[in-house]
């Protein structure tokens, strides 16, 4: 009896540590399903964390139009939108553009703003260099703030065959209320070094 | 083997009153006590079904002008039949009752477990009724999907309730399948080989294993929900950082296999009694028992077919779609075992083969209708109107109810003593049967024609078919009560059931102990070496 005991607590134990560790994946997925989609560009993840050295410069005068989208979360009182519809760019190029929040309230609002790639099979090749969208941004009340994105594509969109069709790519960014904002409010200097601020 | 040791046999004491149950570490007590938990569980979860029927009888609203609490309804209604009704009748009730006489053990490895898991579940069971008590009730339906599910959208404290619930009902599966496991492995009569197991005992050990790696991550998942919703976290919050999809993702991770939890114990129950009534071996054991655990293995790589309307891209929705077909085939081969087995058997048409008819003709349906909304491209159109309700009340729903039933009437004379009365058990089979498919067959029709999910109001032009559904309603719950008839008839004026009623198809070790099954079975293990394999 003692040893069938024995076995039966042994195998009751590996088990429960197989039960420990499906709970730990369960929480791992997050930062594994991040990491995942950052290097792949699964679901329209763009590149975020190149170096200005892997621009290789364009392989041919072929553009691709990059149009550009913005939302607010209803419970953001801002505006927020792009000071250009769209831009022909040559893959391999740098580029910047610029949206423009404003924030509409009577008090100081910490956005901070979620992005994605249209067509998602092309996100991969998308990278941005600086983004507004990196970090949490604050504006005063009724302030009046551009918002610059430097970004350029990989011109291996025009050699995969999967992304050859591309013509078109759409970035689009949405701004929520940071909920931490007392954190953020705390955190003056905020690395956005692209761009002067003009509000005084 | 060191089971035999007859030392303390002697003294062991049969605990009577409510010491007997409270405290039971008895598998077949507890398996008992699953039982009416899934009974009374049914009763109200049914009766919820019912009132909804009744609503959804009639275009405009006649009876639920609360329309979250028509959300709660349907929300409470898919986890107690879940969670509450067939879990425990499969897994708890059957399972406690017969897998440890099935391989000649004489109780469960961890029969104190066994109680907390039983507890656990009705504890679970009386925290998922007070949450459906609290404020404005869970109206999440039972997927909680974020953001409705947060702290916005529910501000009180009745899908923190919920998110208990699901948490201790998920502790006492985990620790109930963790049982079984280490039973299964390491308490089979000598001879009793795996590939000797009868396909029942197969059925349950599949489910433990799909339990112990499904569970924890609803777990997990709810962890994080509760967390976003009381303590700050975002982990579903966009505006935080998260992501809603993730949700999706963990819960259907979860979800997916939760669907063959519930339908692969069923299938060895249909194993047993399609043996048992054809007078004939199971068609192709060794089939039958590795395509139940390829089910298990696929349904963990197919969860996203839940979420193709989610933006998935589209070779994501082509892999989804193609592995999700690809469960067609060890189904087909259970399927046509089924029917091989029966092919040339001289069959025996009691009542347990008449639900095991019942339970292959819905299955067939329902998994017909999966195999068309298993398309990405046919989802697009189907997605949350009633043909998937159709579907999987089809599939997993009515399919294991009957699956209950036959398990019911076939085990039922070795756990009270007494023979059910044929003639009724019959005509209660037929009335059910009627019942659910007027029921839910013009659901199909309802759905093909766009009617959505979770609303209790529709267009005139759907009124013909809901009419025809709450009027199956209305007879599936005659056949229903005429079940409750058919056990007090049964306990009251059944004849004495023998050892064995069903005669030389019914091979297996619970036919060779009497009737009812003494309260402690098999202490001194049977050798089963050289014998054939007991399907």
């Amino acid at each position: 009896m003692a040893n069938s005991r024995v076995r039966n607590r042994r195998l009751g134990l590996v088990l429960l540590v197989g039960v420990a560790g499906m709970v730990g994946l369960s929480f791992a997925s997050v930062p594994l399903y991040k990491l995942f989609c950052q290097v792949t560009g699964y679901g329209g993840t763009p590149k975020t964390d190149v170096e200005r050295a892997a621009l290789r410069g364009p392989v041919s005068d072929q553009t691709i139009r990059v149009m550009f989208d913005a939302n607010v979360n209803t419970r953001l009182e801002w505006g927020f939108h792009p000071d250009q519809r769209q831009v022909d760019v040559v893959p391999g190029v740098e580029t910047l553009a610029i949206y423009r929040a404003t924030n509409r309230a009577d008090r100081p609002i910490v956005g901070t703003a979620t992005f994605n790639v249209t067509p998602v099979k092309a996100a991969q090749y998308v990278a941005k260099m600086e983004c507004f969208c990196f970090t949490e941004q604050k504006l005063v009340a009724g302030q009046e703030m551009p918002m610059p994105v430097s970004f350029y594509i990989d011109p291996g969109i025009l050699e995969d065959q999967n992304t050859q069709d591309v013509r078109d790519i759409v970035l689009s960014y949405t701004f929520h209320p940071f909920e931490d904002e007392t954190v953020a409010l705390e955190d003056k200097d905020q690395g956005m070094d692209l761009l002067p601020t003009d509000d005084g | 083997m060191a089971y035999g040791a007859t030392d303390h046999h002697d003294h062991h004491h049969n605990p009577t009153g409510w010491r007997r149950w409270l405290m039971s570490t008895n598998h077949k007590d507890i398996g008992t006590m699953y039982m009416i938990t899934a009974m009374v569980a049914s009763l109200i979860g049914g009766a919820m079904s019912w009132y909804i029927r009744l609503e959804l009888a009639q275009p405009g609203i006649q009876y639920i002008d609360d329309f979250q609490f028509y959300n709660v309804l349907v929300t409470a209604h898919g986890f107690l039949m879940v969670f509450f009704v067939v879990m425990p009748a499969l897994i708890g009730g059957f399972g406690n009752w017969f897998v440890p006489m099935m391989i000649g053990a004489p109780d469960m490895a961890f029969p104190r477990l066994n109680n907390i898991s039983l507890w656990l579940t009705n504890a679970a069971l009386v925290m998922l009724v007070l949450a459906g008590l609290t404020g404005g009730g869970p109206g999440t339906g039972w997927t909680v999907y974020p953001p409705l599910s947060s702290i916005d959208f529910h501000p009180d404290a009745a899908v923190d309730f919920g998110i208990l619930s699901l948490h201790l009902a998920g502790a006492a599966s985990i620790l109930g399948a963790i049982n079984f496991i280490v039973t299964i492995f390491n308490m089979r009569a000598p001879g009793m080989t795996i590939h000797r197991m009868p396909l029942f005992v197969w059925a349950i050990l599949v489910t433990a294993f799909l339990l112990l790696l499904a569970l924890p991550v609803l777990a997990g998942a709810l962890t994080m929900l509760l967390t976003d919703r009381n303590f700050g976290t975002n982990f579903f919050n966009v505006a935080g950082g998260g992501d809603p999809l993730l949700w999706q993702h963990l819960f259907w991770f979860f979800g997916h296999p939760e669907v063959y939890i519930i339908i692969i114990p069923a299938f060895g129950i249909v194993s047993q009694i399609v043996s048992t009534f054809s007078n004939k071996p199971v068609f192709g054991y060794l089939g039958m028992a590795y395509a139940m655990s390829a089910i298990g293995v696929v349904g963990f790589v197919v969860w996203a077919h839940h979420m193709f309307m989610t933006g998935l891209d589209v070779d994501t929705r082509a892999y989804f779609t193609a592995a999700t077909m690809v469960i067609a085939v060890p189904t087909g081969i259970k399927i046509f075992s089924w029917l091989a087995t029966m092919w040339g058997g001289t069959i025996d048409f009691k009542a347990p083969m008449l639900w095991v008819f019942g339970f292959i003709f819905l299955f067939v349906v329902g998994g017909v209708t999966g195999v068309a909304l298993a398309n990405a491209g046919l989802a697009y159109v189907f997605h949350d109107t009633y043909f998937v309700v159709a579907h999987f009340h089809y599939v997993m729903a009515i399919a294991a109810v009957f699956a209950i039933f036959a398990g019911f009437l076939y085990w039922f004379p070795k756990m009270s003593g007494k023979m059910y009365n044929e003639t009724f058990a019959k005509v209660q089979f037929w009335t059910f049967f009627i019942g659910v498919n007027v029921l839910f067959f013009p659901q199909h029709f309802s759905g093909m024609a766009g009617m959505p999910r979770r609303i209790p109001d529709y267009p005139d032009s759907y009124y013909g078919w809901n009419l025809v559904s709450s009027i199956g309603a209305a007879v599936t719950i005659v056949g229903t009560f005429m079940f409750f008839v058919l056990i007090w008839q049964t306990l009251r004026s059944g004849k004495v059931a023998e050892a064995n009623p069903w005669g030389e198809g019914a091979t297996t070790l619970e036919w060779q102990v009497p009737s009812p099954a003494p309260f402690h079975t098999f202490e001194d293990q049977p050798d089963m070496t050289g014998k054939a394999p007991a399907e």
